[in-house]
């Protein structure tokens, strides 16, 4: 208990959400053992991590770099394709395994890279415009994927955008990525240990990397730009790092949904703005700067629809409007006061328990 | 004090509501299920398609006709004596919603599937169905992708490569043309399907592709610009394997551009007759494929319809016809195998996937349907020509 409590405060926020998030998959392990996990649930857990990914991604670049990116569901794009390409390419090749771990690795620095072009010309902008900016480039990564036709014959790749037909491929052939159709029959990978294990690395990074030297610098930066630059901080270097690795986490979560879906599409709605959109509502709605309530929006998110499921048609209205009451429970002003008044906070919660714990 | 029993009772009460929401979506009745099982016996069938969202017409089709043939199939007593629950899920036409739709079925206790609607979830679904040993039948969704290398996945439609082939051999037996012009959706693997094998057959029976033009769901409002090229390049004929509801503007801008070149579509143009504000006028002439027509006069065509119509409102299209024939198809199958729900969802799909290899079944869309290992069903695609506001056989 001592060598907790010799810990700075962050970290042990950061042990905090650990706990819960091992607590919770041992508990949902337990619970898909011995066959009480319903297959919605199941079917739910790995996705569910993947959003988290992408949420906590964007959290760094929201919280700490202070800028409003609306393009990170086209990293988490480049994520998944590079990656279910990979997969896909060498199936036959590469043993399970290996190649799995290859694919992660190809994702994520993929989805860096793209992170890094980027933001070279985008970080030039501040504030809204750049907002603009990233969802232009989310959009162009998705249309270009679009229209990108790969197959692989005896002779080679093949390569065309323009349609399949134009490939010339050999009757033996096979089809990697499929125009808008794009990537069919990647193998399914993504275990719920994986996903778990890969968020809880996501959240010692990034948890290690806003307080650390660079961190702080970026922070820096984000309060007073001028101040930054006047104490002699290299802004763009800072920038650049804080938006690539931002991307890469991006890029992690769409490895994983990528290799728990047998098909693989880039439509608006999952990799689109409209998903841009969500990750940012997760981000929003957890709290700007806070890691641990990006994870727990983007759960309780991801399961609202699927749990209002027996309201039928009514239940997109229904998570509207619960989407507004959230909101307003958590940022409104005169409830914040009220919550305030009947010790309802989250940190005034937070505390009875650890009281409890003491005892 | 006071306070602190306050916060604490709330959030005793915000777990419990949780563990509660979970209870009970495992054990109890969802939303979607249509008749009141109460603890008897019956066949458990699911349905997966878009009952929300931009596809949503032809996922509501497909829910609202196999809901009047599992009525009428348990008003005449059931299948093997045990009458049908059936059980629609939204699935938005998104693959990972397809998904979580599928697993709410499974946890609903489905025991066959009849879905999905559209081609791209049909893909994401039948992966799991094939990994769960669960017997599939899509009324629409026509991909091959969709039954490539998964034995328990039939279909009720004709597949992609039958349609664009057949359309091909048509127009060039028929000389319809000779400069064809196409305009897809190449965010569609419907479209895209139909329009690949359209283009290797065509140029195989020599006609000549003078412009191909694409458009994807994010645009599919305004078509002046294809419209134009396939002008410019002097196409006689158009190519349209889509939807009506696109197809209607097709037909309308083409008309105020003064380009009256001959439209052919594929079975996804059946249903632009009912088009609301769409002057039917435009459609005189108008080509396409079609497994069904609404207004054709065989009993069982009438007694759908009149049911349909009377029930839900609306004229039923192709999707909802081929969902209506899917009911009866399992339920000869079913027959055939001589099983009683008591089996697993295992043990039902093993003994379709040979059952139905050995059904021939004349239903609304087709007469002597029979399936091959494939998945696939053996009936024609019939070029259909629109008349005086009617479909009439071209043959």
């Amino acid at each position: 208990m001592s060598l907790y409590k010799n810990l700075n405060k962050s970290t042990q926020k950061l042990l905090g959400t650990i706990g819960v998030i091992l607590v919770l998959y041992i508990v949902m392990s337990i619970m898909e053992g011995t066959g009480n996990l319903s297959s919605l649930m199941k079917g739910l857990l790995v996705p569910v991590c993947a959003y988290s990914l992408v949420a906590v991604g964007l959290n760094l670049c929201v919280g700490y770099l202070g800028e409003l990116s609306l393009g990170h569901a086209g990293f988490m794009c480049v994520g998944a394709f590079t990656s279910a390409f990979f997969s896909r390419a060498t199936q036959e090749i590469i043993p399970d395994v290996p190649r799995f771990i290859l694919a992660l690795l190809i994702g994520t620095v993929m989805a860096a890279l793209f992170g890094f072009l980027i933001a070279i010309p985008v970080l030039r902008l501040k504030g809204d415009y750049l907002a603009i900016v990233t969802l232009a480039f989310g959009e162009i990564i998705k249309n270009v994927i679009n229209v990108m036709y790969v197959g692989v014959d005896s002779k080679g790749m093949h390569f065309s955008i323009k349609d399949q037909m134009s490939l010339g491929m050999d009757l033996d052939g096979k089809m990697l990525i499929n125009g808008p159709q794009g990537i069919t029959g990647t193998p399914r990978q993504s275990t719920f240990t994986i996903a778990v294990l890969l968020l809880i690395l996501a959240l010692v990074v990034v948890n290690n990397f806003v307080n650390s030297r660079t961190g702080r610098a970026v922070k820096a930066i984000r309060d007073n730009q001028i101040a930054a630059e006047t104490v002699g901080l290299p802004v763009t270097k800072y920038k650049l790092v804080a938006f690539t690795l931002s991307a890469a986490i991006a890029g992690v979560g769409g490895v994983l949904y990528a290799h728990n879906i047998n098909s693989l599409t880039a439509t608006t709605n999952n990799f689109g703005y409209n998903m841009s959109i969500m990750i940012l509502v997760y981000v929003v709605l957890g709290g700007i700067g806070n890691f641990s309530g990006s994870v727990i929006a983007a759960v309780v998110l991801t399961m609202l629809p699927e749990m209002l499921r027996g309201l039928s048609t009514y239940r997109m209205l229904i998570y509207s409007i619960v989407l507004i009451v959230l909101m307003l429970f958590n940022w409104a002003p005169a409830i914040l006061k009220w919550r305030e008044d009947h010790g309802l906070t989250t940190a005034a919660i937070v505390s009875k328990f650890k009281k409890k714990e003491v005892r | 004090m006071k306070k602190k029993a306050l916060s604490l009772a709330l959030c005793a009460a915000m777990a419990a509501s949780l563990f509660v929401g979970c209870g009970g979506k495992e054990g109890a009745a969802t939303g979607g299920e249509s008749v009141d099982t109460s603890g008897e016996l019956t066949w458990r069938v699911g349905g997966i398609g878009p009952i929300t969202g931009g596809a949503a017409q032809y996922g509501q089709g497909v829910m609202n006709a196999i809901q009047l043939a599992v009525d009428e199939v348990n008003e005449a007593g059931g299948i093997n004596g045990y009458k049908v629950s059936f059980n629609f899920q939204d699935d938005e036409a998104d693959q990972q919603k397809s998904v979580n739709a599928y697993n709410t079925l499974k946890d609903w206790g489905m025991q066959i599937l009849e879905g999905t609607v559209t081609s791209g979830a049909g893909q994401a679904v039948s992966a799991e169905t094939y990994a769960d040993r669960m017997f599939m039948l899509t009324p629409s969704a026509s991909s091959t992708d969709v039954t490539n290398g998964h034995d328990n996945v039939f279909q009720v439609c004709f597949s992609d490569p039958n349609q664009g082939a057949v359309s091909a051999d048509y127009i060039a037996d028929n000389g319809l043309a000779t400069k064809v012009g196409i305009i897809y959706d190449s965010s569609d693997p419907y479209s895209s399907g139909v329009y690949q094998t359209f283009a290797a057959e065509a140029q195989a029976k020599g006609l000549e592709i003078v412009a191909t033009e694409a458009f994807t769901a994010d645009s599919k409002t305004d078509f002046t610009t294809q419209l134009q090229k396939c002008k410019d390049a002097e196409a006689d004929l158009l190519f349209l394997p889509f939807y009506y509801t696109e197809g209607s503007i097709v037909l309308t801008q083409a008309n105020q551009m003064g380009y009256t070149p001959t439209m052919f579509g594929v079975d996804g143009f059946d249903g632009l007759l009912g088009v609301e504000n769409f002057d039917v006028k435009l459609a005189e002439g108008v080509y396409l494929l079609t497994p069904f027509a609404a207004d054709a006069d065989d009993d069982a065509t009438k007694s759908f319809v009149s049911k349909y119509e009377s029930q839900f409102g609306g004229t039923p299209n192709q999707f909802a016809a081929d969902a209506y024939d899917g009911v009866y198809i399992l339920k000869a199958a079913l027959e055939a195998a001589n099983l009683t729900p008591e089996a697993s969802s295992e043990e039902i799909c093993e003994a379709l996937i040979s059952e139905i290899q050995n059904v021939t079944y004349d239903g609304l869309t087709g007469e002597g349907m029979t399936w091959n290992e494939k998945g696939e069903v053996s009936k024609a695609p019939k070029a259909v020509i629109i008349k005086d506001g009617a479909y009439a056989s071209v043959d």
